[in-house]
């Protein structure tokens, strides 16, 4: 710490990140995460964190369209960049088609890895419009869920992906 | 996290500018961070700069070139390596090993070059890039240096950069004529795990339907990703068959030196090594239309 060069040190860096759609223009730390961001300065807390190493999957966001664990992203690095969270899957009001599925087929029970397995499940159905079971599994194996062993999960994808839940 | 200042150059010049003025601070790139972040969270590492080089357009450099190599730039993150055309038939054991990093939202950051200057033991695309004799750019304010990727890695988490010097780009020649090569490794599960040992083979066939070439990389058996030379050396100039694929799956395992760890066991990887040496030629000798049962 008494080597550190507070004096010269930019303690806040201006970026500009469009969140679901809204532009907002922030001052962050340079130390500090997207998801730290996404959740203390934007007030967005459905996207939420586990391991807070990239393992776990609950941060997940899609960043200029591809899935990323937002606490392995600097918020300065986001300058610039398109996100979407979990709280911009709706529209109109209405639920995501993976969302009513995730309501319909009980594929959670706490909850809090449920917006990470949505975003990456909102990427893989863009990526691959008709998985097969196999490409699910592989497709959300960055995301960890520790109540529901995964199957409704996967079925509740599933669906969406043949067109039952709309 | 530990405080630190955040920099991006969107020039090469700029960053060495600020390499030159470091004054002792220390200066860590940022690619893609899934190793970095992390490791300045837990306190592994510090910075005084993080200076993210995303921005800089030779980092991001992904191209073939005039004699059949491709250049990568290293902040290339592995999805656009694994699915940039013709990767996965020319090079075909580095687009497994990137396709086998982490998870989607880790191979969307994750860049090939992190993986090399990460310079971890395990490092999933060292083997491959080793068996394609993979070169390093490095530059920095003092000037431009190559350095052949097997005199890269020095220790664990060791590399012979300096601290003024940045990994620009990874060029990887052509692959030998009439060659394959793939990439195994060993994890308890299907994906999200750091390879127990992981084996690179390439095979590449002489005019007399003998082995003309051979090159074998391993990873988590030693402190850095290494050639198993004896093995290759039992390969080039003999017929392909079961018995000599099993000499060479045994003499690959005198190149590693592992050690015991929560992963495995030092016997447990030198077996692995021995099976994953075997699956790996037979693999490749089999997409050269020798199939050995």
């Amino acid at each position: 710490m008494s080597t550190f060069p507070w004096e010269r040190l930019a303690l806040r860096i201006p970026i500009r990140v469009r969140v679901n759609g809204d532009t907002h223009t922030l001052l962050v730390k340079p130390w500090q995460t997207l998801l730290e961001t996404l959740r203390d300065d934007l007030g967005l807390t459905g996207t939420k964190e586990g391991c807070g190493n990239g393992n776990c999957g609950c941060c997940t966001v899609l960043m200029n369209g591809r899935p990323v664990t937002s606490c392995l992203v600097l918020a300065p690095e986001a300058d610039g960049a398109e996100v979407l969270t979990v709280e911009g899957l709706a529209r109109d009001g209405q639920p995501s088609p993976l969302q009513k599925a995730f309501i319909e087929y009980g594929a959670l029970q706490c909850g809090f890895c449920t917006p990470g397995f949505l975003m990456s499940a909102t990427y893989l159905l863009q990526r691959i419009p008709n998985p097969t079971e196999q490409e699910v599994r592989l497709g959300i194996a960055g995301n960890l869920c520790r109540c529901t062993g995964y199957d409704k999960i996967v079925r509740a994808i599933l669906a969406v992906a043949r067109g039952e839940v709309q | 996290m530990r405080p630190f200042e955040y920099v991006a150059p969107t020039t090469l010049r700029e960053a060495y500018g600020i390499l030159a003025g470091a004054n002792g601070r220390i200066v860590r790139p940022l690619a893609g961070g899934t190793d970095l972040i992390d490791q300045l969270r837990v306190g592994r590492k510090r910075a005084d700069v993080v200076m993210d080089v995303k921005r800089i357009p030779e980092m991001q450099r992904l191209t073939w070139e005039a004699d059949g190599g491709i250049l990568i730039g290293a902040a290339v993150p592995c999805v656009q390596v694994y699915e940039y055309p013709d990767v996965a038939q020319r090079y075909p054991a580095l687009g497994e090993a990137a396709r086998l990093i982490g998870s989607w939202q880790i191979q969307h950051r994750a860049s090939l070059g992190g993986n090399i200057c990460n310079a971890a033991p395990s490092a999933d695309t060292a083997p491959p890039l080793l068996v394609y004799g993979a070169v390093a750019h490095i530059g920095g304010p003092r000037g431009e240096r190559l350095v052949p990727l097997e005199r890269f890695f020095t220790g664990p988490g060791q590399t012979v950069l300096a601290p003024d010097e940045l990994l620009l780009a990874i060029h990887l020649p052509p692959p030998p004529p009439r060659s394959s090569s793939h990439y195994l490794r060993f994890i308890p599960r299907e994906e999200m795990d750091i390879a127990v040992a992981g084996v690179a083979s390439l095979v590449a066939l002489a005019p007399d339907g003998g082995i003309g070439q051979a090159r074998i990389a391993l990873a988590a058996v030693a402190p850095t990703p290494v050639r198993a030379r004896e093995a290759e050396a039992v390969l080039e100039g003999r017929r392909p068959s079961r018995r000599l694929v099993e000499e060479a799956a045994e003499r690959a395992v005198l190149a590693t030196r592992p050690i015991t760890d929560v992963r495995g066991s030092r016997a447990y990887r030198q077996e692995l090594v021995k099976v994953l040496t075997r699956r790996t030629l037979l693999h490749a000798l089999a997409d050269l239309g020798i199939h050995i049962d």
